[in-house]
This record gives C-alpha cells, sequence and structure tokens, in this order.
C-alpha cells in the first residue's frame, strides 16, 4: 500500500514538474525568437562542423549579450547534434519545429534535400548557405529554401572561370584535363552536372575521383590514380576528415598546390596546416571575410567568449570556417530583424521569418553598421533569386594563415540560371504534385 | 571490353613499371596497417572468443591519448608511456567491468558488451578531448617525416614515405615480439591454452582473468601502434574508427585466430585492393576499393571456409 502511494506522489511531482516544465517553455516562446541550430560536434565532420556551430553560436549569443537580442526580443538557441547524418537531422527537425522554430540551418545536403520537402508543409524557411539542392535558388519553385550567397553551381563556375584566367581565358581549357575529388555524397555530387556542361561547352576533360565517407582517411588510390593521370588543375569538394588527407596526400604525390583549388568548404584552417609546409600555396574558394580584424568578433570575443558564455577557444576567432558560422548568424538575425520591420511584430514566426529571408538586403552600409565592413560581399535576395549567384573570391594557404588571392570573382550566371531553372522546374516535376507558389512576395 | 579487362591493365604494368611499383608499395603499406589492426582482433578472439568491435575506437582513443596529453605539455616519450598505462587501466578495466560478470553468457552477448564499450569510448574520448582532429606528434616521436624519391627510366618516380617505411619495420617489430610473447614466455603459453579450452586452462591454474586483462592490454598496444601509423598520414580522428574496419575482409580472410593469417591476409587485401582499383576500377567508374576487399576474402572463402591459416573446427554430434 505504501509502495502504491509513493508510486502516486512520484506520478503527481513528475507530472507537475513536467507542467511546470511546459509552462516555462510556451513562457519562453512568448517572449523570444526561438532559433534551433543543428550542428554536429562529434563524428567524422566534426573536424569542420565544431567551428561552423561555435560561429554561428557564438554571434547569436553576443547579440543576447550586447543588445540585449534583436530588436528587444533575446533570441532562444538550442542546438541539436545531427553528426552530419541525415536521418539524425531529421529527428532533431522533428523535436524542434514544435517549439516555434524561425529558421533551419541543416549544415548538411543530405539533411537539407530531407527538410526541403516539409518546410513548406510546417511552414519554416530552410537556410542552407552556399550548400544544398542549387536548383532550391529558384524562389518561385523554392520559397521555403534560400541558399544565398550561392550555389555550388555558382561555385563550380568560378573555380572554373578562375582556371580560365590562369590559362590565359576560358578558349584555353580545350584540351586540358581537370580533376574533381568529392566527398561521394550529395553534397559531392551536386556540382557535377554543371561541371560537365562546362566540360563539354569549353572542351575540357572532367576527371571524377570519388571519395567514399568510410574512405575519407584512406585516400591513397584516388590520389594514385591523380598521378597517373596528371590532370592540370584539381578542384575538391571535401568536408571532414576528408580535407586534410586530401591536401596531405596531394603533397605526397607533389602534385603542384597552386593548382588544387577547394570549394569553401574545403578552405578550414585545420584542413590545411594538415599539409604542413608543403600545403603552401593550396587555394580555395570563400565567401566569407579571413581573420579576426572586425568590431563584430571583437565584441563576441569580449562578452561571449571570455565571458566563458561559449566552448570557443580564442584562438580560433577569425578561422574561415568559424567565420563561416559568424556569416550564418549574421544572415539569420538580418532575417529577423527585417521580418520585424516588415511585420511590426517583435516575436515572428517561420512564415514572418520566410519574408525576412526574402526581403534581406545586406549592403554595404548594413555591414559597416554590423561591424563587418568587407566581411563578406554585399548579398541581396528577391522573390526570384534565393541565391543571388554572389562573387566569392580566392584564398591561398601561405604555410600559416589563408591570405586573399584574388579579387571577387562573378559566377557564370548566363549559364548558371538557366540550368538552375531547369533544375527547379525538373524537381517540381518529379515531386509532383509540388505546390505552387502562393506565398506574398514582400519586395 | 575484353581488351580492356584482360589486356590493357597489364600493358599499363609494362608501360608504366614506376607507377606499378608505386601502387606495390601503397599496397604494402595498407596491407601492414590493415594487419595491425586485424591483429588486434585477432589477439582478443584468440584468447575469449569474442570479436571485439571496440577495437577500431581503441585506435582512435589510444591515438588521442597520447596526442592530448602531449598538447597539455606532457613530453612526447612520457606521454608515450603513460599512454600505455593508459591502455594498461583500459584493459584492466574491461577485463573487471564487462569481460568477468559476462563469463559463460553466450557470444553474442559479449559482442553487444564491446559494442557498448565502443560507444563508451566515443563518448568518453569525446568528452576529454572534444570532437576536433589532432596532428599526430610525429618529429616529436623521433618518426621519421619527408620522403625519398627514386627516379626510374626517363620520366618515372617511386616516392617512399619515410612514415611507412617506419610503419612497415614497427609492424615487423610488433609481430616478431608478439610471436615471441606467445611461444617463449610463460604467459604466452598460458594464453595460447586458454584460447584452445578455457575450462581445462582453468583445470591446470590458469587465470582466465589475468589472462584476458593482459590480452586487451596487448590489443591496447597494438591499437597505439596503429593509431599512431594511421594517424601519422592522415590525422587522429573519430573518422579512423571507420577505417578500422577495412579489418574485417583481413579477418575472414585470414582466419580469426591466427596472428600470420592478419598479416597474410592484410597484404593480400592491401596489395589487391590497390592494384584492382588503379588498374581496374575505371572499368566501372572507380571506387571499388571499399568493396573490392570482402570479394577477394570471399572468393578466398569459397575454398577455404575457415579462412587462410583459421582453425578447422569440426563438431560431431
Amino acid at each position: 500500500m505504501k509502495s502504491i502511494k509513493q508510486i502516486a506522489l512520484g506520478t503527481a511531482v513528475a507530472l507537475g514538474v513536467g507542467f511546470s516544465g511546459l509552462a516555462t517553455t510556451v513562457a519562453q516562446a512568448e517572449d523570444a525568437n526561438y532559433v534551433p541550430l543543428l550542428t554536429y560536434r562529434t563524428g567524422p565532420f566534426a573536424a569542420s562542423g565544431i567551428h561552423i556551430a561555435n560561429g554561428m553560436h557564438d554571434y547569436l549569443k553576443m547579440l543576447n549579450e550586447r543588445d540585449g537580442g534583436i530588436g528587444g526580443v533575446k533570441l532562444e538557441l538550442e542546438e541539436c547534434e545531427t553528426g552530419y547524418n541525415a536521418q539524425k537531422g531529421v529527428e532533431c527537425y522533428e523535436a524542434t519545429k514544435g517549439k516555434g522554430a524561425l529558421v533551419y540551418n541543416p549544415y548538411s545536403t543530405g539533411i537539407t534535400l530531407q527538410l526541403i520537402p516539409k518546410a513548406g508543409v510546417d511552414k519554416i524557411p530552410v537556410l542552407s548557405m552556399g550548400y544544398g539542392l542549387s536548383a532550391a535558388a529558384d524562389g518561385s519553385v523554392f520559397p521555403w529554401v534560400f541558399n544565398v550567397p550561392d550555389t555550388y553551381w555558382d561555385g563550380a563556375s568560378v573555380v572554373i572561370k578562375y582556371i580560365g584566367e590562369q590559362e590565359g581565358g576560358l578558349d584555353n581549357l580545350k584540351g586540358k584535363k581537370i580533376g574533381y575529388i568529392f566527398l561521394d555524397a550529395g553534397y559531392g555530387r551536386e556540382p557535377i552536372p554543371l561541371l560537365e556542361q562546362l566540360a563539354e561547352k569549353y572542351g575540357f576533360e572532367l576527371l571524377q575521383y570519388p571519395v567514399g565517407v568510410k574512405e575519407m582517411q584512406n585516400q591513397s588510390s584516388q590520389w594514385l590514380n591523380v598521378r597517373r593521370d596528371r590532370p592540370d588543375y584539381m578542384v575538391m569538394w571535401g568536408w571532414g576528415a576528408m580535407n586534410p588527407t586530401a591536401i596531405k596526400e596531394a603533397v605526397k604525390i607533389r602534385f603542384p598546390m597552386d593548382k588544387f583549388i577547394g570549394v569553401w568548404w574545403s578552405a578550414g584552417d585545420d584542413d590545411a596546416a594538415a599539409g604542413g609546409e608543403g600545403a603552401k600555396g593550396y587555394k580555395a574558394m570563400n565567401f566569407s571575410g579571413v581573420g579576426s580584424d572586425f568590431p563584430a568578433l571583437d565584441d563576441i570575443k569580449k562578452h561571449v567568449v571570455d565571458a566563458g558564455l561559449s566552448s570557443t577557444d580564442a584562438s580560433s576567432i577569425g578561422g574561415t570556417l568559424y567565420n563561416r558560422g559568424v556569416l550564418n548568424s549574421v544572415i539569420i538575425a538580418e532575417g529577423i530583424r527585417t521580418a520585424q520591420e516588415l511585420t511590426g511584430k517583435k516575436v515572428i514566426t517561420g512564415e514572418d521569418m520566410r519574408m525576412g529571408l526574402e526581403a534581406l538586403n545586406l549592403d554595404e552600409a548594413r555591414l559597416k553598421e554590423l561591424g563587418l565592413a568587407g566581411f563578406a560581399h554585399p548579398m541581396k535576395v528577391t522573390c526570384e533569386d534565393h541565391a543571388g549567384s554572389h562573387p566569392v573570391f580566392i584564398q591561398e594557404w601561405d604555410g600559416k594563415q589563408w591570405r586573399q588571392a584574388s579579387g571577387w570573382i562573378e559566377p557564370m550566371t548566363d549559364i548558371v540560371r538557366p540550368l538552375l531553372e531547369a533544375a527547379a522546374a525538373e524537381y517540381a516535376e518529379k515531386n509532383a504534385p509540388w505546390p505552387v507558389r502562393t506565398e506574398p512576395c514582400p519586395n | 571490353m575484353l581488351y580492356d579487362i584482360f589486356i590493357d591493365p597489364f600493358v599499363q604494368m609494362y608501360d608504366m613499371p614506376d607507377f606499378f611499383l608505386q601502387v606495390l608499395w601503397e599496397g604494402f603499406v595498407a596491407g601492414i596497417l590493415y594487419a595491425l589492426i586485424a591483429l588486434g582482433f585477432v589477439l582478443i578472439f584468440k584468447a575469449s572468443g569474442v570479436f571485439n568491435f571496440a577495437q577500431g575506437i581503441m585506435v582512435v582513443f589510444a591515438g588521442l591519448t597520447l596526442v592530448g596529453l602531449n598538447e597539455n605539455g606532457v613530453p612526447a616519450y612520457l606521454a608515450l608511456a603513460l599512454t600505455i598505462a593508459a591502455m594498461g587501466i583500459l584493459a584492466y578495466g574491461v577485463e573487471r567491468v564487462v569481460m568477468r560478470p559476462l563469463v559463460n553468457q553466450p557470444d553474442i552477448i559479449l559482442l553487444m558488451a564491446t559494442i557498448g564499450l565502443t560507444y563508451f569510448l566515443i563518448g568518453f574520448g569525446e568528452f576529454v578531448f572534444g570532437g576536433e582532429p589532432k596532428q599526430m606528434i610525429t618529429e616529436e616521436l623521433g618518426l621519421p617525416t619527408g620522403s625519398t624519391a627514386f627516379e626510374f627510366g626517363e620520366r618515372g618516380l617511386v616516392i617512399l614515405q619515410h612514415i611507412d617505411i617506419a610503419a612497415a619495420v614497427i609492424a615487423v617489430l610488433m609481430v616478431a615480439a608478439l610471436g615471441i610473447f606467445f611461444n617463449k614466455t610463460r604467459i604466452g603459453r598460458a594464453l595460447r591454452a586458454v584460447a584452445d579450452d578455457h575450462q581445462a586452462a582453468l583445470s591446470v591454474g590458469i587465470s582466465l582473468n589475468q589472462i584476458w586483462a593482459i590480452v586487451w592490454f596487448a590489443a591496447g598496444l597494438v591499437a597505439l601502434a596503429t593509431g599512431i601509423m594511421w594517424g601519422a598520414r592522415s590525422d587522429v580522428s573519430f573518422a579512423l574508427e571507420i577505417v578500422a574496419f577495412k579489418a574485417l575482409p583481413v579477418l575472414i580472410l585470414g582466419g580469426f585466430t591466427s596472428i600470420p593469417g592478419a598479416i597474410v591476409g592484410g597484404l593480400i587485401i592491401g596489395f589487391g585492393e590497390k592494384i584492382g582499383e588503379l588498374y581496374w576500377g575505371g572499368l566501372v567508374g572507380g571506387g571499388i576499393e571499399s568493396w573490392l576487399a570482402y570479394i577477394i576474402a570471399l572468393i578466398f572463402l569459397l575454398f577455404r571456409p575457415q579462412g587462410l591459416f583459421g582453425e578447422r573446427i569440426i563438431e560431431r554430434v
């Protein structure tokens, strides 16, 4: 009898605690804007994921500490560990979407592809900044997905354009061999259709070297193939443990590093440092600031890192991937601010956030105001174009740090845009009945 | 097509002998590393009949401990000694907490326990060392870096990485030391007795618990050597755990209970997958390495189901 009483009492206490917890959550949701962060600090991709996660978290946390949030409303941040696994990513999405999530940043093309069909149904936008489905740039087909500032197809066109410049013009690419080493997953396969189109157009041979997830740290076969094929340039779409291993292997086979160019996700400081002295000259595309000489980063250090509110090591502030995470959060924050201005509301919904992202206009003046002058190229989203095909630059590893090695290079928009639109139409057809856009355009 | 399969690869080998030699060398090095991982599995399976699912994460854990200690100011050789001690503590802990309570349980229970151990070590390792990859302290340990290139003909070049040569030498020394340990020492003989028959070994006064702790420690040392060598080639990160499963086809091929089998199996898989990938992989778009090892192992199994050096088990009913 006593035990039954104990169980009843325990249950009552548990329920009480449960309800009070629920009440707290609701109360928080009423006076805060909830931003879930899908991150990965563990597993084979943690090498890249940790810096991104830190950058994203620290900028938003800094806004809370320095400004009391955005528009006077605090941001409620919650990280969910995905391990770069699509299934876990969807679990994180399902577990957090009911808490009033404003936007999802999947940080995995695989997870992004899973969330794209859900975004319009749950009315929560997906921001895949510089990754994910390239075709999602077509806002008329994908009103809920944003991949500003660039798609992978933009990136692929920039890298070919840059190689063309090195060779004295795109016409000189005829007869050249360009190797493409990539993570054999949705992410690495994404730019292949565009690269194939460009190979046909400019007459170069595209050699493909897939690296399976299980082979990320065991790439000697791929690089032996590279050695045999003797490509004139190598382009890499790597992530996580794949990047440092590839750079080490390239050094090992004595591939000329100044002809080895990575995508913006193969641009980590640790990635290049792994190659030691031999990695000097390795290049990568980038669209976010190099270094820590920005007032906003000083504020992050002062209000968040030095205050012990982050797991970031102060020395990693200013690293390429850390800064990328910061830029991602700048876009989130500006999306929220714009949505608040558009709707007049302080606490916004996913639908408001979609409007805010669609009206995003991060111009030079605003970047300066944010303490991030020169941190990124000004970027603007329109209802038709959710990526914007903004210029990117090439950075070069000097053995110790990255330095900018080119001016801003415009993607080949004239080639990429029609292909993106065709791919978007094809996606909608394959996933019929894909909803016709009814969402209002805020611009 | 027939030309591409049966003639062209051999023409390529003849036309570019330097490249063929390089492929053989890479296959040899990969084989040595696979063999080292497989050796860890074999040691534990031999003594306890347990397929140690945690061997891969032990490689990562040992490597991370070594580098982590050094990062915190411990000199390289002291860090090495402390890592060896840590692997000893791990072995003792596994014996006390995992193995001893599960004596006489079915093999599948013990396998599940090692899967649990894997996740514990992943979580514990990430908690202590973080998830970021770390660069192996190759130079601090006195291991050679750099490479030597041999010119071959007019344009040919064979490049040997010094760390790969060191890996081969260390693997040979390790196998020799294990051979002496198993055959010439009292504990080694006791270990073989346990491997043959637990109950018979117990009846002559051999302590099963002590033997298990020793064998897990030996597997830990092999894991440390593998972690250092593989970490020097890429980085020490949790992604290495996946590479460890390359040892599975080696075990299928060499037999789960044979140390020579692990070595020969590792070399066959190493040579086979590199030659297969480089000369035949292109016919199917490349990337065949990940499954070719299993095909090679299965072909061998058709003729020797117990593996090359495995014991043929005949159970009479």
